[in-house]
């Protein structure tokens, strides 16, 4: 389908969003020596295997002991080491939230905690490693950034730019391979959202591996007359409200889309935005109260509702609203 | 900082007990039990064993550090520190009040200096020791971490992924310290979780392990330290077991877990402080 489309991005090249992830890592130890990187038994998955080989005397293999890798690397912070923590999104969250909650968020250490196999597109390894809610958790804990890059490039940039931010950030990926959409050279910008196309009857506001959804979804619009703008949310907090406002003062509706749960995501923060500043029709895209089940990515994105077809179906009912 | 004497650690370790027992009266509300029973372990510390510097950087460079993983016995913690420079002694009444810098449990939030790390969900300060104490050997900075945790807190499954992890990484310049007061919220731990052997437990997993079985003799406590002190810097590392008495240095405070998290009355108060001279000067 997405092939006869008039696509206003596209790719040659496909990669996960952890190798952006790994490469990212590597960089940013290379840059900076006060780097240093923890992993959970799970290297290769995290693609921290590279860091681990340039910087052995910075890196600690913790075992499959997430609770206190979280505390190590709150440790390891307070004499201006940078600690980025590799695991699965579901134990770096939830596993670990009180961990995180006292000793890294407010405690306010320097801790970057590096999230991969987030969200349905893990694919086969069912419910109990696919977390639909790591989002919402991390954004409730006051200091923490939450940062979610939509592509191998974006992740990668992201990577290194959280390396220079002071203060706990999570930061979560995917274990897909993925169309790489986005520039390679692109600075980062924490908490700035990027208008990736101009549109004026409705904003999709889409974060991670839906925001190439997004766009398969502008140019099916498109087809049908309908201009569709579409804002790459990377940054979940802090929000680019003023980015959220302006667009949809423009627009007056708007999609969310996101591979997260209703409840407490994306869509929730800028719902909560909307109806502070310019209440204005906003449709979800994400799962609706429910976990999610073995399959592949594209079948498990077709089932649960998340993919371009249904970011269109969502265009549809929230511009009727208007 | 000139050394003192056994004697001189034991004054001030009587005007810490009255700065325990008095802010925990005044908001009437915090844990003198094992605040009491640590204080000669604070004290020989603070006072004596610590390379530290009370105009207070983060980061402890080329410092020993210290980290209470059972945060709620904050009351000593506070006054070893305001009576070692590093805020006023005047700031303990403002103990667990609104717009404190003393938090009913340490906390980093307000700036307190001497905080490195908020501390009151039990379990967790023995890991963010062993990270701190890691980060010092990356640095080349050959001083020492220290930490602190409660023996009901034990029971935490994070301690024992935190034991783990030190022993594999020869974390050995680290004396963690487990204050074995045998007792906790619901009653003795015999009863309410049986810790059985900790020593046994510690060397299984591959530590260094010496007992200073009198924990509120200031002798005894810094001879613990100095043993533990001595085992450091050989590849494992180190447990002291430090056996205390909760409420010690008050009769009627002693070995129960009653004094836990009960604030003495003004009667009580009164008739702890007549047990214990003024020997610095009260906040």
């Amino acid at each position: 389908m997405e092939k006869t489309l008039d696509l206003k991005f596209n790719y040659t090249d496909k990669k996960d969003t952890r190798s952006g992830f790994g490469d990212g890592l590597l960089e940013a130890g290379r840059k900076n020596p006060n780097v240093v990187g923890l992993c959970a038994d799970l290297i290769g998955s995290l693609k921290m295997g590279a860091f681990q080989k340039e910087f052995p005397e910075r890196f600690f293999q913790t075992g499959i002991a997430e609770a206190n890798m979280m505390g190590i690397a709150a440790g390891l912070s307070i004499s201006g080491k940078i600690p980025f923590t590799g695991t699965f999104a579901n134990f770096s969250t939830g596993r670990v939230y009180d961990q995180i909650r006292q000793s890294i968020a407010y405690s306010d250490k320097n801790v970057k905690i590096c999230a991969s196999h987030a969200g349905l597109t893990l694919g086969e390894d069912g419910a109990t490693h696919q977390i639909l809610e790591d989002l919402g958790m991390m954004k409730m804990l006051p200091h923490m950034t939450v940062i979610n890059p939509c592509d191998y490039n974006q992740t990668k940039a992201a990577t290194m730019a959280i390396a220079e931010h002071e203060g706990p950030v999570y930061l979560r990926f995917g274990r897909p391979v993925w169309p790489i959409f986005t520039p390679a050279d692109q600075k980062f910008e924490i908490g700035k959202a990027w208008k990736m196309i101009d549109g004026k009857d409705v904003t999709i506001f889409a974060t991670g591996h839906l925001v190439w959804e997004a766009v398969i979804a502008e140019a099916m619009l498109r087809e049908e007359g309908i201009s569709a703008e579409v804002i790459n949310i990377h940054t979940i907090k802090p929000l680019d409200t003023e980015a959220i406002l302006d667009s949809v003062a423009k627009t007056g509706c708007a999609v969310s889309a996101e591979e997260h749960q209703y409840n407490g995501g994306l869509g929730d923060s800028i719902a909560q935005t909307l109806v502070r500043n310019n209440p204005a029709p906003l449709e979800y895209v994400g799962v609706d109260d429910s976990f999610g089940e073995s399959g592949t990515p594209t079948q498990l994105l077709e089932k649960y509702g998340l993919n371009a077809a249904n970011i269109v179906a969502a265009a549809k009912r929230s511009l009727a609203r208007k | 900082m000139e050394k003192k004497s056994t004697e001189q650690l034991q004054e001030v370790a009587s005007q810490v007990r009255r700065d325990i027992l008095r802010m925990v009266h005044q908001v009437q509300s915090g844990h003198p039990g094992a605040s009491l029973g640590c204080t000669e372990f604070f004290t020989a510390l603070y006072f004596d064993q610590l390379k530290h510097d009370s105009d207070f950087k983060m980061e402890g460079k080329n410092e020993d550090l210290f980290f209470l993983s059972n945060g709620h016995i904050s009351p000593v913690w506070y006054s070893v520190l305001a009576r070692s420079g590093y805020f006023p002694i005047s700031e303990m009444s403002t103990f667990r009040k609104l717009n404190s810098r003393l938090q009913g449990h340490p906390a980093t939030e307000e700036h307190l200096p001497g905080i490195r790390i908020a501390s009151g969900s039990l379990g967790q300060g023995l890991s963010v020791a062993i990270g701190a104490a890691q980060a010092k050997k990356i640095d080349g900075d050959d001083r020492l971490v220290y930490v602190l945790m409660g023996d009901g807190e034990q029971e935490e499954g994070q301690i024992w992924e935190a034991a783990m992890y030190a022993a594999h990484w020869k974390v050995d310049n680290l004396i963690a310290t487990i204050d074995l007061n045998r007792q906790q919220i619901d009653g003795p731990t015999k009863e309410i979780m049986d810790l059985i052997d900790l020593r046994a437990k510690y060397e299984a997993f591959g530590w260094e392990v010496v007992d200073t079985i009198q924990g509120n003799n200031m002798e005894s406590v810094l001879i613990g330290l100095e043993k533990a002190k001595n085992l450091t810097g050989q590849g494992k590392p180190v447990l002291n077991l430090l056996h205390t008495e909760m409420g010690y240095g008050v009769d009627f405070m002693v070995g129960t877990h009653k004094w836990h998290g009960i604030a003495p009355n003004d009667q009580q108060l009164a008739d702890a402080l007549a047990q214990l001279p003024e020997t610095l000067g009260d906040y």
